[in-house]
């Protein structure tokens, strides 16, 4: 090291200059200019105005509850839980059967289940459309554009439960299995004082990368409902469609808090599991 | 008891993996038969769909062909600029390192939507004219460099650091030394980025929805802006159905050499 340190030569900090103004420019700059149009008007005058908009529909608070942008963003956090517990329940016994086959490639077969993911995702979803039109389903009624809803954010988003469920799966060590085994435990028992808290990390990453996209991705809900189903990410693209920058600003300050409240509940700020089963172990 | 528990075990992979592939193949099926729409009977096997597709006069394989361009555009420049900055965010000092890596993590978690807007309200901030395609590829590059950074970390993480000191001592300079030591070393990284930026890129929605210039389409927006109730709009669509088989096709082919490079590989270790 102090040999290093005597020659004068450039320093590798100096490379991450690029990138950090690439993200104070693009990342950091935008979000106070969203902050920026939630508290002013047209006439760059500071204002209350959008929050109170947002939370009494041009009433009172109370009128918040009937309002049009509470009943989208309840249907969103209900399409969006339902999604995460479908998910959920599809994805632990996936990861969990194939984690403990015997197979020899376990990955091929992780592999099928991941693949799908390399089709752009609104050819995948034109496809799930064009398959409830032919069994009818599609735009049928109310509660049919909501179930298809559901199912078509748990077809976009399966995979990202699977895999970092099943990477904390893998993982465990099998030995303590074997332990719980000798000391007495059934292999129920042994599953829930075991595996099922050994694998919390990926449940919870798993959760964390279906819930948010869920409540955002608007194009699965308007694709698979002739646009009757309108969640939480849409109302803000609806505000910009229409040229209505403040009041959009003030939602996606909303949703933004939101996330990063979830986000800080579910420890994805530490973790970098939920970025790495995105990204690297699908490689 | 054990086997009835294995069958229902096999049963119940089995049934999602055909919820996950039966709206492709579904797709695939109909992609040869000769009607635009989904609801009439099959007449016959046909492939007016395909021809359609690989004429080179008609949109869907314009756009492909431009959204592939675009993406290897983005990946490119968001692979440069990924691993150029991971390599100097390791380096940096723990409190920049740890300040970076956050700011990192904010597209990343953030909706696509509202970086999609945030990034719009900054382009219409800055004036800058979307027909310039910049306003597109930064904001794609916005979606995926932060995803390169995330590969790249982690093999700078397990490199030996010796190597680099080492380097320099025999007399290489820096600049050697970074292109012959570090970036052999974090190759992995630096190429799962890449390919990860590709599909990103490739599923992007929403940023291209919000900066791409008028006459542009990417396979995203294309489809979504389809106007299925009339003619031209449904024959693309339809030929959207022959790409989306020709997709599935070339995954089934990768999903088979994988399998066969691994059943090699296993069959050589014994």
């Amino acid at each position: 090291m102090t040999t290093a340190k005597l020659k004068p030569h450039f320093s590798r900090k100096l490379l991450a200059i690029p990138y950090a103004l690439f993200l104070a420019i693009f990342v950091v700059v935008p979000l106070f200019i969203v902050l920026y149009y939630a508290f002013t008007d047209d006439n760059n005058v500071f204002t209350w105005d959008y929050l109170i908009l947002f939370f009494t529909d041009g009433g009172s608070l109370a009128q918040f509850f009937s309002s049009p942008i509470f009943q989208t963003i309840s249907l969103s956090l209900f399409i969006s839980l339902m999604s995460t517990i479908v998910c959920l329940l599809i994805a632990y016994p996936v990861a969990y059967i194939i984690a403990n086959c015997k197979l020899k490639n376990k990955s091929t077969l992780l592999l099928m289940f991941i693949v799908p993911m390399w089709v752009n995702f609104v050819l995948r979803i034109n496809a799930l459309k064009e398959f409830f039109v032919w069994i009818g389903t599609y735009n049928k009624s109310d509660a049919w554009n909501i179930i298809n809803t559901i199912i078509g954010m748990v077809y976009d988003f399966l995979p990202f439960m699977i895999l970092p469920i099943y990477t904390t799966i893998i993982k465990i060590d099998k030995s303590y299995l074997e332990a719980a085994k000798d000391l007495g435990a059934t292999a129920p028992k042994a599953f829930l004082k075991v595996t099922l808290p050994l694998s919390k990390s990926g449940i919870i990453s798993g959760i964390s990368m279906v819930f948010l996209p869920s409540m955002t991705n608007y194009v699965v809900s308007n694709y698979l409902t002739y646009r009757n189903v309108k969640i939480f990410g849409k109302l803000i693209d609806d505000y910009f469609s229409g040229d209505l920058w403040h009041d959009g600003s003030f939602v996606a300050l909303v949703l933004l808090l939101f996330m990063f409240l979830v986000t800080w509940l579910t420890g994805g700020f530490e973790a970098d599991e939920q970025s790495e089963t995105r990204g690297t172990s699908l490689w | 008891m054990v086997k009835l528990k294995s069958i229902l075990k096999w049963a119940f992979i089995c049934l999602i993996l055909a919820f996950i592939y039966f709206p492709i193949i579904f797709l695939t099926i109909n992609s040869f038969k000769a009607s635009d729409y989904i609801q009439d009977p099959w007449t016959g096997f046909d492939l007016a769909h395909y021809e359609y597709f690989f004429n080179w006069e008609n949109e869907p394989l314009q756009v492909v062909a431009q959204t592939l361009g675009l993406a290897l555009i983005v990946a490119t420049l968001s692979t440069i600029l990924g691993t150029v900055g991971s390599i100097g965010i390791f380096y940096s000092k723990k409190r920049t390192n740890g300040l970076l890596s956050a700011v990192n993590r904010i597209p990343v978690i953030n909706a696509d939507v509202v970086t999609a807007i945030s990034f719009a309200l900054l382009i219409s901030f800055l004036g800058i004219d979307k027909s310039t395609y910049l306003p597109l590829i930064f904001g794609q590059m916005l979606l995926c460099t932060p995803f390169v950074v995330l590969s790249v970390i982690p093999k700078l993480k397990q490199m030996d650091n010796h190597l680099y000191e080492a380097a320099l001592d025999l007399g290489a300079t820096p600049t050697k030394a970074l292109f012959t030591v570090i970036i052999p070393q974090i190759l992995p990284g630096i190429l799962a980025g890449f390919l990860l930026s590709i599909t990103l890129s490739l599923d992007d929605y929403v940023i291209a929805a919000y900066t791409k210039p008028d006459s542009f389409a990417t396979i995203s927006t294309h489809i979504y802006g389809l106007d299925k109730n009339n003619i031209l709009g449904a024959k693309i669509k339809a030929a959207y159905w022959a790409f989306t088989a020709i997709i599935f096709f070339i995954i089934v082919l990768i999903v088979i050499i994988s399998n066969v490079i691994a059943y090699k590989k296993a069959g050589k270790k014994r």
